[in-house]
């Protein structure tokens, strides 16, 4: 699986510890949290980065006071349709200001990438054919409606402080709907409608 | 009404490229089709019983007639010729192909419209009181919120996968015709002391297999805390709803698990840290919202008008027309009207492409070219002068849609059940059909009074039948059709779930049950101005129950 961050594919420097024996391991490391509830005080002793990957039903506040200690936080998507880690990567970034790598892990699809990208994550552990999605993730819209995570200025805000709207490049395709006549846009009355 | 401007138009024509390009990719092979399923469903589009089924969204049940207009051309190039209006104040096609749905999207875009977040496990389509803005008894215009709601919920990036779909319903007046308590968050427009506007925000409201009402969790919401707040509530449900069982997974099983007080403190909780966000709308973004519902250029008339009297006294069918279609206006002098979309031994919501530009031209000609959907499958025409009415019935009875019957017998709810929808059990078109038939006499419709009879063709319960006067559940029996009867639901401000009379009826017993149950009710009433919620509310489930079974 091809590690995406900032758009580009990386090596992954990581290495995900599933047993107590992989603690000894020097380099970069990802524990569970089972694993660094159990062996916090080591970790913490320990020289390198740390990472810690919650499941889906595990909240960032279960790991909230260590924050400052880690790196890396993964989260899961155990499938594409499980968004805890929506909220949860808005938390870790927004409440939490956790501003180490947030990493989604597990089932990331393609076209999912826009909305992880706009709640915080900004590594993506995604599988081979969603590796060019990225590009469209950060293109398809030139703006959202709502503010999230992300440093792109909202529609709302943009309205508000008049930063135009890139031109739409694609052009609407659509029979001419019938126009009214004269007669009957004098019964339509002013601005009202059409 | 509202109108797109770069930012929405840019949005919408983006959305739809972004949509050719997977369905293109689907065709290719690239996606499967499990792959495939959310990002149609996310936009409207199901896979049915037969064909393709594209749900478009219809905002707070406003239309206008322009965009009417195109939704008769996309019946007629890409369907049948029709189209079938919803209980949430959406439109359906049947019979698109997948291939042509990206080109549907786009003649959509071009009037102002999408399919966005119809389906799927998102915040779906707000409903609304489909006479916001020209009710008499109003206190604000709900549309605003509405379409405030629907900018900020239109591919929320935190809120797209929930545990499961998530609906929105806004009222404005004291008079509920918006179900908001049947919908996981209700939001109730109020004024507190000091004369601001707010809202009661109830939630965990839903029907399906467990109907419960959604209860208040906040007596007064200012406006300017709105989405703020619905970020909160949604930001509890998302983490906490459930996801191992798709029939606990809606907000009403988490709030009734947690506890009202427990999911309020945990709402709350969750918005004291964003509620002075960039969510917080300022004033002049509401103001800026509702310059665009300013009402049309009314014209100074006299509240009274002589001329639809004589109308009404020399024309008896007209006269029983106003009687039930016509509602009061805020505005002196002007009325709103229903069109029924409910003629005897029709299909509930099912409107021509004909009949949609009929419509169009009738809102234009007589009625600022306005047209709304209610969540009964009707539509309205919100602005017409009192003195047009006879005009405009005229026009919609040679069009076959001036049926009397709005809130009688037969204005029927109903599913599209086992003839399209592939979660039904049983079918529910030809039940409405068979019962509408029955009680096709209008004379005999206008004594019985306002009831609303509304059918589901499985538990998930898309008719409302639990808060239907009448309800009507489809279930399969060892491959047999069989209908459930519950009675003394109601969708209105004293909402109801009805209670379930006994044993489920066959087909050919069912319309007769329901006869059975009139008969009961016009035999029980203290009189005609008794309605049937009324008496039965007066005398319980009993006489019913006892008829019902003695004669079967």
């Amino acid at each position: 699986m091809p590690l995406i961050k900032n758009g580009a594919a990386v090596q992954d420097p990581w290495f995900a510890a599933t047993t107590e024996a992989d603690l000894d391991r020097s380099g970069p490391l990802l524990v569970t949290l089972e694993l660094w509830q159990q062996h916090r005080d080591r970790l913490v002793g320990r020289v390198g980065p740390l990472g810690v990957r919650l499941a889906s039903a595990q909240s960032p506040g279960l790991i909230a006071a260590d924050l400052d200690r880690l790196d890396l936080v993964a989260l899961e998507f155990p499938k594409f349709t499980d968004g805890r880690a929506y909220s949860y990567a808005r938390l870790l970034r927004e409440r939490h200001g956790f501003t180490g790598e947030v990493r989604a892990v597990g089932h990331v699809l393609r076209d999912q990438i826009a909305f992880m990208l706009r709640c915080g994550f900004d590594a993506l552990d995604v599988d081979e054919r969603a590796a060019g999605g990225w590009q469209s993730a950060t293109t398809a819209f030139s703006a959202w409606y709502q503010p999230a995570t992300d440093a792109q200025a909202p529609i709302s805000a943009r309205r508000r402080y008049a930063v135009p709207a890139r031109a739409s490049q694609s052009v609407i395709r659509s029979e001419p709907v019938r126009v009214a006549d004269a007669a009957e846009l004098a019964v339509c009355a002013a601005t009202w409608a059409y | 009404m509202y109108r797109y401007d770069e930012f929405d138009q840019t949005f919408v024509t983006q959305r739809v490229e972004q949509f050719r390009e997977q369905v293109a990719r689907r065709i290719s092979g690239e996606l499967s089709e499990d792959e495939f399923k959310p990002l149609r469903l996310m936009n409207g589009l199901y896979l049915q019983l037969h064909a393709y089924m594209l749900r478009v969204a219809i905002p707070y049940g406003t239309l206008s007639s322009r965009q009417l207009r195109q939704l008769g051309y996309i019946a007629r190039k890409y369907d049948r010729g029709y189209g079938h209006f919803t209980t949430r104040q959406n439109i359906q096609f049947n019979w698109p192909t997948l291939g042509d749905t990206p080109d549907i999207l786009a003649d959509l875009a071009a009037v102002e419209m999408h399919a966005i977040q119809t389906s799927g496990n998102c915040i779906r389509n707000t409903t609304a009181d489909a006479t916001a803005g020209v009710a008499a008894d109003e206190i604000a215009d709900s549309r605003v919120y509405c379409e405030i709601i629907r900018q900020w919920s239109t591919l929320h990036p935190e809120f797209s996968f929930l545990p499961r779909k998530f609906k929105v319903a806004v009222t404005g007046a004291p008079g509920d015709r918006a179900v908001t308590a049947a919908h996981d968050i209700g939001l109730r427009m109020v004024r507190n002391d000091i004369g601001e506007i707010g809202f009661e925000v109830l939630v965990g409201g839903g029907q399906g297999r467990t109907p419960i009402l959604a209860v208040t969790i906040r007596e007064f919401l200012p406006a300017e805390h709105l989405l703020s707040y619905l970020e909160a509530v949604l930001r509890v449900y998302n983490q906490l709803g459930r996801r191992d069982n798709i029939y606990k997974a809606r907000i009403k099983i988490l709030v009734r698990e947690t506890g009202t007080e427990e999911f309020a403190r945990l709402v709350e909780e969750e918005w004291v840290h964003i509620r002075d966000s960039e969510l917080k709308l300022p004033e002049d973004e509401i103001a800026r919202i509702h310059a665009y519902f300013a009402p049309p250029a009314y014209e100074v008339l006299d509240a009274t008008c002589p001329e639809l009297d004589v109308q009404r006294a020399g024309n008896r069918a007209f006269d029983a027309w106003v009687r039930s279609n016509v509602e009061a206006h805020k505005q002196p002098g002007y009325a709103i009207a229903t069109v029924s979309l409910k003629p005897h031994g029709g299909i509930p919501g099912d409107a021509s492409a004909e009949q949609m530009e009929r419509v169009a031209d009738l809102a234009d000609r007589y009625g600022f070219g306005e047209v709304r959907v209610s969540y009964k499958q009707n539509l309205l025409l919100p602005d017409l002068r009192q003195r047009d009415l006879f005009a405009v019935w005229q026009e919609l009875t040679s069009a076959g849609l001036a049926t009397a019957n709005s809130h009688k017998l037969s204005d029927i709810i109903a599913c599209p059940g086992l003839d399209y929808c592939n979660l039904a059990n049983a079918r529910s078109i030809p039940i409405a059909q068979m019962i509408s038939t029955r009680f096709a006499d209008l004379e005999r419709e206008q004594e019985i009074g306002n009831v609303t009879v509304n059918i589901s063709g499985c538990i998930n319960a898309c008719a409302h039948h639990h808060v239907a006067n009448i309800g009507i559940l489809g279930v399969d029996k060892k491959g047999k059709e069989f209908y459930q009867v519950t009675l003394g639901g109601a969708a209105d401000q004293n909402a109801a779930i009805g209670d379930i009379v006994g044993p489920a009826f066959d087909e050919d017993q069912i319309v007769g049950a329901v006869e059975t149950v009139v008969d009961v009710y016009l035999e029980k009433r203290t009189g005609s101005d008794e309605p049937f919620i009324d008496t039965y509310r007066r005398i319980g489930i009993k006489p019913f129950k006892e008829k019902l079974y003695a004669t079967h």
